[in-house]
């Protein structure tokens, strides 16, 4: 075997993240689900043979996939190993949804294939792609107020989807008679199953190169690596233990905000997470699992050091306390609809919070921090045909050290764009009569929020029902350093002209409409970030005279004067 | 346009490209039988005529007798990039003003919360009135004309230059934009006012948005650009139209340029990529990848059959599309600029981070203390050294080599030249897999292309990198260095036109279908009736863009002509979904979303034999050879012959290593490499296999 230079090193690690990186491209590109092929709303990775550690993922993957799919296949080689799930063959690719063996939500579909070599699995790729549908109570699958996993949808273990490369038409027929708009589907799993091929395809040729052994060697060279740069990043940070609370605003049946309570100590080149203290498994879909409580964490380490590689080894510095008896630790058969879009984001914010005291120059404050789910689902008289409609939207990111927060920016755990307006009324009978820059919604600071949108629907026919899974309605994004949090979300939903608000605020689910009937949203703002009486005049000046404050506002915000705005010197 | 100021087919025509740092020229002399004229000058950056008029002076042909001058510009890219624009006020629908402000809620990269965004238009500058189409283009709200003239005023009286109208759903019936317009130009004291549906006319607010505001943003300083350039040019004798280019490869005259200034903002990489089209046409080979690599980046795009891929989602920086048919050229943050480190787990990165153009990489002398590509390259004798160093302050090689040995070599365990063979290595790696994720991973064997390389520091690499990409061909032209201003003589006329339809193959009226691409068939040939200049026939490409019902993606499918038969589209729709997915759908209908027309004006045939001068050529390969020098191959330093390029024979076979010079490009031959030179001067060069 050839010696492991570090520039052989640097080849090898560059070529397996060329691997993910095409493996991703493949998927998006060949996927039907604007979920996947528009919001990239998927991700492919490598996994070690023997224990499923992430190897390499591709860096346009959505970020709360990163520790997942680890996880899952761990699962799966463990289930393999004990003979709850058969061997594999060479052309197998495994399907498999089920939340609570390594996953996220039931719309998460994995898939699993390993590679061969010379009669061995060498390692396993996988990928994620999140399907627009997957059975249950609700289109969509974001249910807000289910109590058991089964409402929330069709819960597939591993099973082989593709036999020695052949599709099997039996399990595939079990899967498309338990989902809606099922026809469609078969585009999205040839397009998933097509991104691994080309992923083998690519290994191997990369294997064949730099030969078996020496790749291996590498891979563990690799993370050996990876695990030293994030002990190094860690090392920067002072001895000590940092605490922050986050809430969600209730778990969508009862209404009582849910407390995330992390404690993250630091000493030596190690982090300590721990979450006790945090709220017990609850009713509603707002559990997670495991799998994404510790994703969670890894990408809101990996948005604060975003040059540490992805790789099992830059995970291994952080020991991170199973939070048993909580509700981020769910167990069958609690509902988790809301773990991957809401409870993720809000267990980051923790993380946010908790490392901005120690790393002010690297952190920032609290981004708005939710998807924004808002389904709409009817009858459309005029096209003679029931429809599905989701919105998602983004919010304001917080503040940092250098500059102000972005305005609606992306969801903390995605990457994925929204929809044009003109595209959503050309599909549904809706009008939107506003879609605008919230004012006023970012957190005041040295450098302030950015800001949420404000934007309000009208069904123009038929009925329909409206769904909500949103969060931050009762507590705004957290801002720090002094700087003040970001305005909360709010859901007005207008019947016959009169103003309803969700009980939950944020959440709630078959809200009867009729024609004329409108929905009103306005995202949480970013929040701020140091004291906001430090920012600068001019730029207060700035942001009156562009409306994203009024003068009064301004003046009760960030302390300055009715003179000081007038003062036209800047 | 007066038939007798059309320049005709066989007439004496200039090219010029302005770019970052230099001002090419190529002029071709018709009259003394295709006779090449080369200039180049600094690019004088406050007033870009200057440089193109030294750069014509330095020809020393008469000004007046040229017959068509064609203009490539960054004037418009520039003023984006650095957002020098000017002042611009935008009317929409009430609700609405925020769209190019709010974006699609995206982050600048996958990981960090951090970021900046500033909109073209400021917040202040964009103003709201009632009206309102809906989806289907029937009107909700009409337009309130007296509101709508109290914006316009408004705007004017804060001093806007130009002005935009973007009105939802303004693609499906465009009635209220038209009449918004209309007031507005009887208000407004210029013309610079640019109707978002005119230019893009298809859903998705925000990029029709943002596309409007940059052509407005842009409008009057392209005008105020071409107004003194035709004033200079009138100054030196030149009595007619010139030409400039645009976006979509082709050029446009330069009285109708700005109304579309928009369109040329990807100008000089277009141009380039035209340029290498026609050049590996003449070549023989129609399938190529151009890599066109400068200092800071990398410019690469894929031609099949000789055609460049045009796209209409072109996004030059985050969040700023511009959705105008263009030259599909992707940038990639990678050039000999690029700074090399060990990072805190001890490997070896080189980029994202670039020394730029200052303080530059050290050999520059400009002040750059961190070691780059081209350093990198300079310390292993790939590039000449008393060439470079000749330049005042700049740094030595032991300086340099210092650097190398103690930023990279210590952590690493390597000697300078260890380092440096190491940076050049990774550094090949890295953009090799960037030019593959923009190019081949979509679905093509880099085996049925040829790599094309030219600017400064492409033909250094090329052959290595071919070798990465599986790639088995480079071809590098005669002149790597002015390949920008060759694609401004060789273009052709060119106007592109799209139309949204949005239908299912199966709900189709193909009666219509026909009636659209006729139209816009019609329209490109009024348009190039009006052109300075002639071209020798008229082309017209029809194509659709398709997907199956339910995607979002789109494919692009050539149509055989403007009366096609709804059997026919699906089965040439599927049969190239199947070439680049390898995916047979049977079970889903097909969906027809643009009918999409090009109507090129194709110029005369130009011979390039002489871009090299014939007269100039020496008898033997040895008689080219200038010198010998030990030059880092694979962990050795080989003697290495250095051929003058302009001296090749005709024929010459090279095999390296070798290292071929000329006035502003340096080719690297590595051991096993075998090139040839053609009748046009270029280098067709068979990469060793990896």
């Amino acid at each position: 075997m050839a010696e492991l230079d570090p520039i052989t090193l640097t080849v090898i690690q560059a070529a397996l993240q060329q691997v993910c990186d095409e493996m991703d491209l493949a998927f998006s590109r060949a996927a039907f689900s604007p979920v996947i092929a528009e919001a990239n709303d998927r991700s492919d990775g490598i996994y070690a043979a023997d224990d499923g550690a992430l190897i390499a993922q591709g860096v346009g993957g959505l970020p709360v996939f990163v520790g997942v799919m680890e996880y899952s296949t761990r699962t799966l080689i463990e289930m393999i190993a004990d003979g709850r799930c058969l061997p594999p063959e060479p052309g197998d690719i495994y399907i498999v949804n089920d939340p609570y063996l390594g996953g996220t939500h039931l719309m998460d579909v994995r898939f699993a294939r390993p590679v061969w070599r010379d009669g061995k699995i060498f390692c396993w790729l996988s990928n994620t792609g999140h399907w627009p549908d997957i059975g249950g109570s609700v289109p969509g699958g974001f249910s807000a107020s289910a109590t058991a996993v089964e409402q929330e949808g069709l819960r597939l273990p591993p099973v082989k989807l593709f036999k020695r490369g052949e599709l099997d038409p039996e399990i595939h027929a079990i899967i498309a008679s338990n989902i809606r708009v099922a026809d469609q589907r078969i585009g999205d799993i040839k397009a998933q199953a097509a991104a691994l091929m080309v992923g083998e395809e690519r290994l191997c040729a990369l294997l064949d190169r730099y030969g078996d052994d020496t790749v291996l060697a590498a891979i563990a060279e690799l993370r050996r690596r990876a695990a030293e740069q994030m002990r190094a990043r860690i090392a920067d940070i002072a001895d000590g233990v940092y605490r922050a609370t986050a809430h969600v605003d209730s778990d969508g049946v009862v209404d009582r905000p849910l407390t995330i309570a992390l404690a993250v100590e630091k000493t030596g080149d190690r982090l300590v997470f721990d979450f006790a203290g945090s709220s017990p498994p609850c009713a509603g879909p707002m559990n997670s699992v495991l799998a994404t409580t510790l994703s969670s964490i890894y990408l809101a380490m990996r948005h604060i050091f975003p040059d540490v590689p992805l790789s099992a080894g830059a995970f291994e510095p952080l020991e991170i306390r199973r939070p048993e008896g909580t509700f981020l630790d769910a167990h069958y058969p609690r509902p988790v609809s809301g773990c991957a879009a809401e409870v993720s984001q809000r267990i980051a914010e923790a993380v946010f919070a908790a490392l901005v005291q120690a790393l002010p120059e690297h952190v920032t404050a609290a981004p708005a921090g939710s998807s924004g789910n808002f389904a709409l689902g009817g009858h459309d008289p005029a096209r003679g045909r029931d429809y599905v409609m989701y919105q998602i939207s983004g919010g304001g990111y917080g503040g940092n050290s250098d500059h102000d927060g972005l305005s609606n920016g992306c969801s903390t755990i995605g990457i994925s764009k929204s929809p044009p307006i003109e595209v959503m009324e050309q599909a549904y009978p809706i009008l939107y009569r506003h879609y605008a820059l919230r004012e006023g919604s970012g957190g005041a600071g040295r450098q302030r929020g950015g800001f949420g949108l404000a934007y309000e629907v009208e069904l123009l026919r038929g009925e329909a029902r409206a769904s909500f899974v949103m969060d931050h309605g009762r507590f705004g994004p957290q801002g720090v350093l002094g700087g003040a949090d970001g305005g909360v979300n709010t859901v007005t939903v207008w019947r016959d002209g009169i103003a309803h608000v969700p009980q939950h605020l944020s959440k709630e689910q078959d809200i009867a409409l009729k024609p004329g009937d409108r929905v009103s949203v306005g995202t949480p703002g970013g929040g701020g970030y140091g004291n906001p009486r430090e920012r600068d005049p001019a730029l207060v000046r700035r942001d009156v005279a562009l409306g994203y404050y009024t003068e009064a506002e301004a003046m009760e915000k960030f302390g300055v004067t009715a003179d000081l705005l007038a003062d036209d010197e800047a | 346009m007066d038939e007798k100021n059309r320049a005709g087919p066989a007439s004496t025509v200039a090219g010029i490209d302005v770019g970052g740092t230099f001002t090419d020229l190529i002029l071709i002399d018709a009259a003394s039988g295709g006779r090449v004229r080369l200039a180049k000058t600094p690019t004088t950056g406050a007033n870009q005529a200057e440089g193109v008029v030294d750069a014509l002076a330095q020809t020393g042909f008469p000004v007046e007798a040229i017959d068509l001058i064609v203009h490539g510009t960054t004037t418009t890219t520039n003023a984006v990039l650095e957002r020098r624009l000017a002042r611009t006020g935008m009317i929409t629908t009430r609700g609405f003003r925020d769209i190019i402000e709010l974006g699609r809620r995206t982050r600048p990269q996958p990981y960090g919360m951090t970021g900046r965004f500033e909109p073209v238009i400021a917040r202040d500058l964009r103003l709201e009135v009632g009206e309102r189409m809906t989806a289907a283009g029937t009107v909700h709200t009409p337009l309130d004309e007296d509101e709508l003239r109290a914006a316009v005023v408004r705007l004017r009286d804060r001093g806007c230059e130009a002005l935009v109208i973007h009105f939802l759903h303004a693609y499906a019936n465009p009635r209220h934009e038209l009449r918004a317009a209309e007031i507005a130009a009887e208000l407004w004291p210029n013309d610079h006012i640019t109707m978002a549906h005119a230019l893009l006319s298809e859903a998705r607010e925000f990029e029709r948005g943002v596309t409007a505001a940059v052509n407005a943003a842009v409008q009057p300083i392209l005008q105020r650009y071409v107004e003194r350039l035709r004033r200079d040019l009138r100054g030196k004798g030149y009595k007619r139209e010139f030409l400039v280019m645009n976006g979509n490869g082709g050029m446009i005259s330069a009285g109708l340029v700005a109304r579309e200034a928009a369109k040329t903002v990807m100008s000089g990489p277009a141009s380039g990529v035209m340029a290498a089209a026609y050049t590996a046409r003449r070549a023989g080979f129609g399938d190529i990848v151009t890599y066109d690599m400068g200092g800071t980046s990398t410019d690469v795009a894929m031609v099949r059959a000789s055609r460049p891929a045009v796209s209409n989602e072109i996004e030059i920086e985050y969040a700023m599309p511009i959705h105008v048919p263009m030259v599909d050229v992707r940038t990639v943050g990678a050039g000999g600029g690029s700074i090399a480190r060990v990072n805190n787990a001890g490997l070896l990165e080189v980029g994202p981070e670039s020394a730029g153009a200052l303080p530059g990489p050290i050999c520059y002398g400009r002040g750059g203390t961190r070691p780059t590509v081209s350093d990198a390259n300079l310390l292993l004798g790939r590039l000449n050294a008393q060439k470079l160093l000749a330049v005042d302050g700049a740094a030595d090689l032991d300086t340099i080599g210092d650097v190398f040995a103690r930023t990279l070599g210590a952590p690493l365990g390597l000697d300078a030249t260890g380092a440096a063979g190491a940076v050049l290595r990774i550094g090949n790696l890295r953009m090799a897999g960037a030019i593959r994720m923009v190019s081949i991973a979509k679905g093509h064997d880099p085996r049925d292309f040829s790599l094309f390389a030219f600017g400064g520091a492409g033909p250094l690499h090329a052959c290595a990198l071919a070798r990465e990409l599986g790639i088995p061909r480079v071809i590098v032209p005669a002149r790597p260095g002015i390949t920008n201003a060759l694609g401004c003589v060789v273009a052709d006329l060119r106007h592109d036109f799209v139309r949204t339809l949005n239908r299912p193959l199966a709900d189709l009226d193909m009666a219509a279908v026909q009636a659209i691409l006729n139209e816009q068939a019609g329209e490109g040939r009024d348009l190039i009736a009006r052109e300075a200049v002639r071209p020798e026939r008229i082309e017209i490409v029809h194509s659709a863009d398709m997907q199956f019902v339910g995607q979002t993606h789109l494919l692009n499918v050539a149509l055989p002509g403007p009366a096609v038969e709804r059997a026919t589209l699906q089965a040439l729709f599927e049969k190239a979904y199947f070439a680049r997915f390898k995916v047979k759908l049977p079970e889903i209908r097909a969906n027809l979303v643009n009918l999409n027309t090009s109507v090129i004006g194709i110029r005369p045939e130009l011979d390039l034999s002489t871009l090299i001068d014939p007269a100039g050529r020496a008898d033997t390969l040895a008689g080219a050879q200038a010198a010998t020098r030990p030059v880092w191959f694979a962990g050795d330093w080989l003697d290495t012959p250095v051929y003058a390029r302009e001296q090749l024979p005709l024929e010459a076979r090279i095999d390296g290593p070798a290292i071929l010079e000329q006035m502003d490009a340096t080719t690297v031959l590595e051991p096993g490499d075998r090139a040839v030179s053609d009748g046009d001067g270029n280098l067709i060069i068979t990469a060793a296999k990896a």
